[in-house]
């Protein structure tokens, strides 16, 4: 298995920005989690091979980052903010909720493969707390009954087979 | 509520929320957008410099350090071993992360011209034809708006070669970060704009001379950006007559917690604590208790030490500081030992791990909060904490150990009852309270 073509076009068009090979390992290790989901040991290699650089560099900077997953993860990766200014807007109320909804504890995928509830760090909405993410997809001031019907909406759009949380992107803007 | 300063007028924030006042169009038309840049192409570039220095800005993501001087430490022909010339890079922090800080995602959003205006200023300032803005990966559609509005800037000849017909050319690129908090350490980003690990380097060299891919760089934070249009536009006496005597201009106050209206407040800095919360529609929920003045690092202020103003200075008097601009407030129903140990929790997961004393440290401290909310804490667990901020702070290679100090030192000093209290009755359960749910959630690791 090798790098998709896709990978390899989309860094081989922003390659000319940046003065080293290595400067692209966080770009293309972006790319393998947004199109996998993940980002395996496989992947891994591959893109070593691709840049030329040792798997080690590529698993100690895959490792350092929390957007890049080491293990396989939902289709919806719901990261809830607990920090301080979310916390006490009660974020509480929201992960003891989704715990319930989706029956799983932190770090965990439901059973269909298609929840991960997570905490996510700091996503600088602490004016309108609390906060939490739907894969790409920011969403604030967010009550239990909201979470509840993000869940459900979720839930709809991924039987229906519809990429969710992604609605953000732009047509000709990269990335 | 009256700012009592006639000199106050807002520098970025004047239009925020307008309709269409993120677009190339609004800019241009309404806030004499790429204006300032025209002015400054036509003046030295140490005359820029000088302008800036001049105007007392002072660094908005944390450290407050004068931009004018950082911008003057650039070498002004940088040449390596075999004569050839160095570049020189410009680099743009917006890996905004500190938690109660969220006034660059304000700015991404609504006025993203007025930073990239500034960089580009910035960029003729220090002798550099390249630009980074380095943004944090979770920020997916404020990315896609910066990038837009980038693109819109090339469109118009303001980006790119020969820059309205100056002779100048300065590209921006856009750098996504993947989720790491000290990658807001200037040198941590530069490792991770090179595709490294976000491990904050030891300094000397400083950026300036070895920065980002071993060039001289300059590394500012997107608000100290956008305050540079107006600083070259209306001239640097304007903006500095608005602050006390070091701390010029405005600054974007984040005002979270238990306040009626929280937001991001564009003030002068000669505006109290209090004040501010008044302005924010005061404390919700009960009466105040502590506020954290300058992002989760900052050392907490009890309710009685408000009175303060909130330049760098008088903060920085008052044992704390002026940090990124985040003030958390919380009432009277907050615990202080809980509320801290949620800092404490945050900062074992995002330490690098790099020094000992912070790795172990930020381990520990949260560890040992965890058992006073537990209720196995004992009274030497306190000198304990203390001991253990005395080997963090100011032994490590970057800062981030003092930031943790922050939170865990002025909790225990200012609210030290709390602590006695858990401890003699035996945690959180013993005073009749249930501790969060969130709390039993580590790092966001998988």
């Amino acid at each position: 298995m090798a790098l998709s073509e896709k990978i390899k076009n989309t860094i081989n068009g922003i390659r000319h920005q940046f003065p080293t090979e290595q400067a692209l390992l966080i770009p293309t290790l972006l790319e393998v989690q947004n199109d996998y989901d993940w980002v395996s040991l496989e992947h891994m290699k591959d893109v070593g091979e691709f840049l030329n650089l040792p798997l080690s560099k590529v698993r100690e900077v895959a490792s350092f980052y929390t957007m890049f997953k080491l293990a396989p993860m939902g289709k919806v990766d719901l990261q809830i903010c607990t920090n301080i200014s979310c916390w006490l807007n009660g974020a509480d109320k929201l992960v003891a909720c989704a715990k319930k909804k989706l029956g799983v504890a932190h770090g965990e995928t439901t059973a269909d493969g298609k929840f991960t509830l997570n905490q996510v760090e700091c996503l600088a909405s602490c004016g309108t707390a609390p906060a939490l993410m739907i894969n790409e997809d920011y969403y604030e001031n967010v009550d239990e009954a909201q979470l509840l019907s993000l869940i459900a909406q979720a839930q709809n759009d991924l039987e229906a087979g519809k990429v969710v949380g992604k609605s953000t992107r732009m047509e000709g803007v990269w990335p | 509520m009256m700012y009592n300063n006639e000199h106050f007028e807002p520098v970025i924030t004047p239009n925020v929320s307008k309709p269409g006042c993120e677009t190339i169009d609004f800019y241009m038309q309404n806030e004499e957008g790429y204006k300032a840049l025209e002015k400054a192409l036509k003046m030295k570039p140490a005359e820029v410099v000088d302008e800036v220095k001049k105007s007392n800005l002072r660094g908005r993501g944390g450290a407050g350090f004068p931009t004018g001087m950082k911008w003057s430490f650039m070498p002004p022909n940088p040449v390596d071993a075999n004569g050839n010339v160095k570049p020189k890079y410009l680099v743009c922090n917006a890996d905004e992360g500190e938690p109660g800080t969220f006034k660059d995602r304000l700015i991404f959003t609504k006025t993203p011209h007025r930073m990239i205006e500034g960089m580009i200023i910035g960029g003729h300032a220090i002798g550099s034809n390249k630009g980074f803005v380095y943004v944090r990966g979770e920020w997916h559609k404020e990315i896609r708006l910066m990038q837009k509005a980038l693109d819109d800037a090339y469109a118009k000849g303001f980006l790119g070669k020969n820059i309205l017909g100056s002779g100048f050319n300065f590209d921006l690129v856009i750098y996504k970060g993947a989720g790491a908090y000290i990658c807001g350490e200037e040198t941590a980003l530069l490792n991770s704009l090179e595709g490294k690990r976000g491990e904050p380097r030891l300094k000397p060299p400083f950026p300036a001379q070895v920065g980002a891919y071993g060039m001289p760089s300059c590394v500012n934070n997107v608000e100290t950006f956008a305050a540079v249009p107006y600083i070259i536009q209306k001239g640097w006496e304007k903006y500095a007559k608005m602050g006390p005597e070091r701390s010029g201009g405005t600054r974007l106050i984040c005002v979270s917690g238990h306040v009626n209206k929280p937001g991001v407040y564009e003030l002068p800095m000669n505006l109290s604590i209090n004040d501010i919360i008044e302005l924010a529609g005061g404390v919700k929920g009960g009466k105040l208790k502590a506020v954290i003045p300058g992002g989760a690092s900052a050392p907490m202020l009890r309710a009685d030490e408000c009175g303060v103003l909130t330049d760098y200075d008088s903060l920085a008097k008052a044992g704390t500081m002026a940090g990124s601009g985040g003030l958390i407030v919380m009432n009277d129903t907050v615990s202080i030992p809980e509320a801290t140990y949620t800092l404490l929790k945050f900062y074992e997961h995002e330490s690098c791990g790099q020094c000992s004393q912070c790795r172990e440290g930020s381990h520990w401290l949260a560890r040992m909060f965890k058992r006073i909310l537990d209720g196995g804490g004992t009274q030497e667990d306190l000198d304990y904490i203390a001991k253990i901020c005395a080997n963090m702070a100011g032994q490590t290679i970057c800062a981030f150990a003092d930031a943790v100090t922050g939170p865990a030192l002025s909790s225990v000093r200012k609210f030290r009852s709390e602590f006695e209290e858990l401890i003699t009755k035996g945690g959180l359960h013993g005073i009749g309270r249930t501790e969060s749910v969130s709390h039993e959630m580590g790092g966001a690791h998988v």
